[in-house]
């Protein structure tokens, strides 16, 4: 037993953890800020897969990498703005606004992605992103190649939970956009913009929802394929709950669901239980609704989630 | 007299088919407390929300200080020195008090701004004696002081004329004389104060002008209100006489519910905390006290919605104590909720439907689970007959018919089961007074057929008019009970803000 | 500039009813007509190939009945959940939860060989509806959101599934990752010639029917309706939430069950990785399209199985890819939510001069 335990927990593994959370904090992060201003952004899933296609597609015929980033985010936050569009301007169901938007996103990234390579023999591939060592920090025992051997994206993603925390509880910005999640008439009479926010939340949602999608085809993988988010976009929308709406707790879930997907992934690999490889596959999932289950209950949802604001409604 | 500090010129607003507000102007003093008076639908909460940027207006101009402004948002408002108190409070609970007036503020170097905002309420409170601790949650603050909080929102913001809508609904009379000071206060400093109400003897007390609206338009515009009677006042509001409810003496009979001892789970201020009474045949027993104070856990447990900890509740003799609310119907409880719109009904549905809503498992609706229709369309007819419901067709939206017709569709229902006890909980707030009346009538009739009325409502000339006995509640207790005869308004005013019953009387 | 400005309707005509969803459905073609130039083709001739190829002989009608199957039972199960507003996006997993309860059932001997069909009707209904009863416990009990549950539980069980397809169900002999097929008394009868017109359709039609009249005509149907509108008001009347959305979520379970008994008893025979490409979640759009009025889901159903089996030949003759019935799909619910406005409101334009 303890020879499985050191087998499994080496340094690649919690490099690994580390790179298996980078999207889903990218994920998490984004939706967190379309919440905090009142909107479920359920079009995460398929903002996802249409952003890893744009920007693998950019890459492939450019040659550049973060071109395809950009585009990736650029592609994102166009799909944010059509959900603000059903759900801010129009003030629709975010239920199944959101559903839509993935149900498009994921229809348009297959068809794209057909429309563009056709079905090529061979998977189409890009030489993806490499790992940065930062100098001295890397060289640290232990957590030098853990956390300071990563791909840059992930040092963004890093940055991120911090930068997201002060925008949030110390800016006048963030308070704003707080308070338009839990209050929009109490924001609309202290004179802000009820729909600006909820766009800024969108657009944010979706610009990392495009760091993502360039995550997963650009760095975790070379290629894209249709089965590249497989239900990332969803954990992030339970890993938001999870992390009751702060950018460090959620981050804190992010790492705890990719521990448990790079344990499974080493389960598999170590061959020592033998079960087919899908039961492994299942228990990140299975593990994201008990975690689900146990927080739930006493969650403090943004006051003003789901629901639309019409200032001339009476 | 000087220059006016704002002026609404020939402003109309329409909504749909209703012309809420018909070519409706006037004017603001420095110094002015102006009182904005009309009935429920007279348009003056329309108007004051085109003010503060809330509506557009179809025409009209509004001026501040002489110069044409547009005010398209309320960020403009605030901007020209505009402030609003709204009914329904706009502020964040989960907030702290700092931070829902930081909100809309400029930082400093991209952070938020604590100090200039600590700054500006020192500043508030030296000049007009207003105050709250910046770092309690909303959460945590009694409504006097969210409201306090409020008003503080619009002065740090510099506000030079504020308006306050229905400010003195949700306070004890003691806290309304606060409120009375501290607008008097802004006066004497050169503001102006736009003060709505329909409580025409605050609008005496604390008005030098009063602007009367009705239907959407200028009725009257009086400089000089205290030599008007109160009755004249009434009439110049709704356009015609106003006749108050004839109560018959009925002598009380048998206890319909009596409460022993009840009190109910939790933490919270309003907590019930082994709390007694009896309602008697025969009687209206009234509820009095500021809102939060229990009132809703009250109804909550005669609804069948909320179970008590301790004590006991009997209803016609009977020892009830995990009731669900097909039980507590069952009784013979009639139910008439706080929150007609959110509670009462579901107003998406058709009017049929929530006219059967709560009884559609009654076996005259329903043979083993399928509707008879014909049975419920017949139903629903006669009881808009009867009730005198207006509306186009028992299909139509419920949310589409008036306040007033939403409360007698509600009563119908009710009242058509024949109950014993009905419970009514702020029954006529927002009703306009014809139906306001309808409604008190209704009351009557139940205690002249020896049936028991609770009502639990915050207007005490309701609650005066009506009962026969009135309690009243402070933090989750029953603080006083008293019959009609020995109640005062300042007795009552005093137990509701805490005072023992030895002071008060 | 002009701006527009939304006001809420008293009345919605009844026109506008009947005609929203064909506005909604047009408006999508026309939009994904620029995918079909974007790809090189003709958008007329793609579109009539499209329809033409689902429609025109016997045997493709037959073919379009077949595939508008499981799209009416999916459509049912999201009318029925979505009115007591439980977000099921689970039909997708509760349709394998039937699709195995089937197979496994089909294949079972020693029963009685016309007990089989009846026995996998009946169970393939309650695995759906067990396994719609997870989230609608774990919402009421646990106020777990349920959109997040039925979506992760899709995963839950597709792994699931193909764990058992390539551990105990895995064919011995090719190795391949199916299931052992169901005993020939097993398989759907087949309603008309020469086609694969098999007895899941009437199914179908019997469900459509039944949940038409639980809806409208039974207190039960009543119910769901409230506790969707204002879950807060139904239980001051009275109601039960917590049972209403629990009984809401295991119909709509078992009706997504009997979507994925019909795959395998008429036309799989088994279950292998693949068995439902979606139905489920175009099952959201079909409930939506028709407004959640049960009647509505046939046409709605009929529409998309005629652009899911269409795309194939129209994808075949003119090299525009085949996920156009997808993009058509998403567009159509986009299209369908933004024509539910005007159902609701009424937009009033104005001009508004800038000074």
């Amino acid at each position: 037993m303890s020879e499985i335990l050191s087998q499994i927990f080496q340094i690649g593994f919690f490099a690994a953890l580390i790179r298996i959370a980078t999207p889903l904090i990218f994920g998490t992060i984004g939706e967190m800020y379309a919440e905090r201003a009142g909107v479920l952004n359920l079009g995460i899933e398929g903002m996802m897969m249409l952003t890893a296609m744009a920007g693998f597609s950019t890459t492939y015929f450019t040659h550049n990498l973060w071109l395809g980033v950009l585009a990736a985010m650029a592609t994102g936050v166009l799909a944010g703005l059509l959900m603000g569009l059903l759900t801010v301007s129009l003030g629709l169901s975010q239920h199944v606004s959101g559903i839509g938007i993935t149900l498009l996103c994921s229809g348009l990234s297959f068809f794209f992605y057909r429309l563009i390579f056709g079905q090529p023999a061979s998977l189409p591939k890009i030489k993806p992103f490499h790992t940065v060592a930062i100098p001295v920090l890397s060289k640290i025992p232990i957590i030098g190649p853990i956390v300071f051997n990563q791909f840059a994206l992930v040092y963004i993603a890093l940055i991120f939970v911090p930068v997201s925390a002060w925008l949030l509880y110390s800016t006048p910005w963030g308070l704003n956009l707080r308070t338009v999640g839990e209050n929009p008439k109490a924001a609309y009479s202290a004179g802000v913009s009820v729909s600006a926010y909820r766009y800024q939340g969108l657009i944010i949602a979706g610009a990392l929802s495009g760091l993502a999608g360039a995550f997963l085809a650009m760095a975790q993988y070379n290629a894209y394929t249709f089965g590249v988010v497989s239900g990332r976009g969803w954990v992030c929308i339970a890993l938001i709950v999870f992390g009751q709406w702060d950018p460090y707790k959620s981050a804190a879930g992010a790492f705890l669901f990719a521990f448990i997907d790079a344990l499974q992934l080493r389960l598999q690999a170590s061959g020592v239980i033998h079960v087919p490889y899908q039961v492994f596959l299942m228990m990140p999932f299975v593990f994201t609704i008990v975690g689900m289950a146990l927080v739930s209950r006493n969650a403090r949802v943004p006051a003003a989630l789901l629901k639309p604001f019409r200032k001339e409604e009476r | 007299m000087p220059a006016p500090l704002l002026e609404m010129v020939g402003i109309s607003k329409t909504f749909g088919s209703v012309k809420a507000n018909d070519n409706v102007s006037l004017s603001l003093y420095p110094g002015d407390i102006l009182g904005l008076l009309g009935e429920n639908g007279a348009g003056k909460t329309t108007l004051m929300n085109v003010l503060f940027g809330v509506y557009t207006p179809d025409t009209g101009i509004i001026r501040i200080n002489g110069k044409q402004v547009k005010i398209q948002n309320s960020a403009d408002a605030l901007r020209h020195g505009v402030g609003m108190v709204h009914q329904h409070f706009h502020l964040v609970p989960c907030h702290t008090v700092l931070e829902n007036l930081m909100v809309g503020q400029k930082g400093r170097g991209g952070k938020l701004d604590r100090k200039s905002t600590l700054e500006a309420m020192r500043v508030v409170k030296d000049r007009f004696g207003l105050y709250v601790e910046p770092e309690t949650l909303v959460s945590d603050l009694t409504v006097g002081e969210q409201q306090r909080l409020e008003i503080i929102k619009a002065l740090v913001r510099g506000a030079r004329a504020l308006i306050l809508d229905e400010p003195t609904s949700t306070l004890t009379p003691q806290e309304t004389e606060g409120l009375f000071e501290a607008m008097r206060s802004m006066a004497s400093e050169g503001m102006g104060v736009i003060f709505i109400s329909h409580k025409l003897q605050e609008v005496q007390e604390i008005t030098n002008r009063v602007v009367i609206m009705r239907k959407g338009k200028v009725t009257a515009e009086l400089d000089n209100i205290e030599h008007v009677s109160r009755q004249e006042l009434a009439e110049l509001m709704c356009g015609h006489e106003i006749t108050p409810p004839v109560k018959e003496p009925v002598t009380p009979k048998e206890v319909l519910l009596e409460f022993k001892d009840v009190s109910t789970p939790g933490f919270a201020r309003s907590r019930l905390k082994g709390i007694s009474f009896q309602l008697r045949a025969g009687e209206i027993l009234g509820i009095a006290g500021v809102s939060g104070n229990g009132q809703r856990e009250l109804a909550e447990i005669i609804s069948g919605m909320l179970a008590p900890f301790s004590g006991s509740v009997e209803i016609r003799g009977k020892v009830m104590n995990r009731l669900s609310p097909r039980d507590v119907q069952k009784l013979g409880v009639g139910r008439i909720p706080e929150d007609r719109m959110e509670i009462g009904l579901i107003i998406s549905l058709p009017l049929k439907d929530n006219m059967i809503l709560p009884r559609v498992h009654e076996p005259r609706f329903n043979r083993k689970g399928v509707l008879l229709r014909r049975a419920i369309d017949a139903f629903v007819r006669e009881q808009i007959e009867v009730f005198d419901i207006r509306t186009p067709s028992p299909d139509i939206r419920t949310g589409a018919l008036s306040g007033g017709n939403l409360q007698k569709a509600l009563l119908a229902r009710e009242l058509a089961w024949d109950p014993y006890i009905l419970l009514a909980d702020q029954p006529t707030r927002g009703l306009d007074v014809g139906a306001a009346q309808f409604v008190h009538e209704k009351f009557l009739e139940l205690r002249k057929n020896g049936r028991g009325v609770i009502l639990i409502s915050e207007d005490l000339e309701e609650l005066f008019a009506l009962s026969d006995r009135i309690a009243v509640m402070y933090e989750g207790k029953i603080n006083g009970i008293m019959p009609i005869s020995e109640a005062t308004v300042q007795r009552v005013g005093l137990l509701m803000a805490g005072m023992e019953e030895e002071v008060a009387a | 500039m002009i701006t527009f400005r939304l006001e809420p309707r008293e009345h919605t005509p009844l026109w506008l009813n009947a005609l929203l969803p064909l506005a909604a459905v047009l408006a999508t073609l026309i939009i994904c007509s620029g995918l079909i130039k974007l790809a090189g083709a003709s958008v007329i001739s793609a579109y009539v190939i499209m329809f033409k190829s689902a429609l025109f002989t016997k045997f493709d009608f037959a073919e379009t009945l077949v595939k508008a199957t499981p799209l009416v039972l999916t459509g049912l199960a999201v009318v029925v959940a979505f009115r007591a507003k439980f977000w099921n996006i689970g039909a997708e997993g509760q349709l394998l939860a039937g699709a195995m309860a089937a197979a496994y059932l089909g294949a079972l001997k020693g029963v009685p060989a016309w007990s089989l069909i009846p026995l996998m009707i009946v169970g393939g209904a309650v695995a759906g509806a067990i396994w719609a009863a997870i989230p609608a416990i774990l919402k009421t009990r646990y106020k777990v959101d349920d959109v997040v549950t039925t979506l992760l539980l899709n995963f839950v069980i597709d792994y699931g599934m193909m764990a058992l397809l390539n551990g105990p169900w895995k064919d011995p002999l090719s190795g391949y990752p199916d299931s052992p097929d169901i005993l020939p008394a097993a398989q759907f009868p087949i309603l008309l010639k020469h086609t694969r017109l098999h007895l899941g359709v009437l199914v179908a039609a019997v469900a459509t029917f039944i949940i038409w009249f639980l809806i409208r005509r039974t207190t039960l149907g009543f119910s769901i309706t409230a506790v969707g509108e204002n879950p807060k008001a139904s239980s001051f009347a009275g109601m039960s939430v917590s049972k209403i959305i629990f009984l809401a979520a295991a119909i709509s379970g078992a009706l997504a069950g009997l979507a994925g008994v019909g795959e395998v008893g008429g036309i799989q025979f088994q279950v292998m990785q693949g068995i439902s490409p979606g139905y489920g979640y175009t099952g959201i759009i079909i409930a939506m399209l028709a407004r959640l009025n049960p009647l509505g889901v046939i046409p709605a159903a009929f529409f998309f199985a005629v652009v899911i089996t269409g795309a194939e030949a129209m994808s075949r003759a003119t090299g525009v890819p085949v996920f156009l019935a997808d993009v058509i799909q998403g567009t159509a619910l986009v299209t369908m939510l933004v024509a539910l406005m005007f159902n609701q409101y009424r937009v009033k334009f104005k001009k508004v001069r800038h000074e």
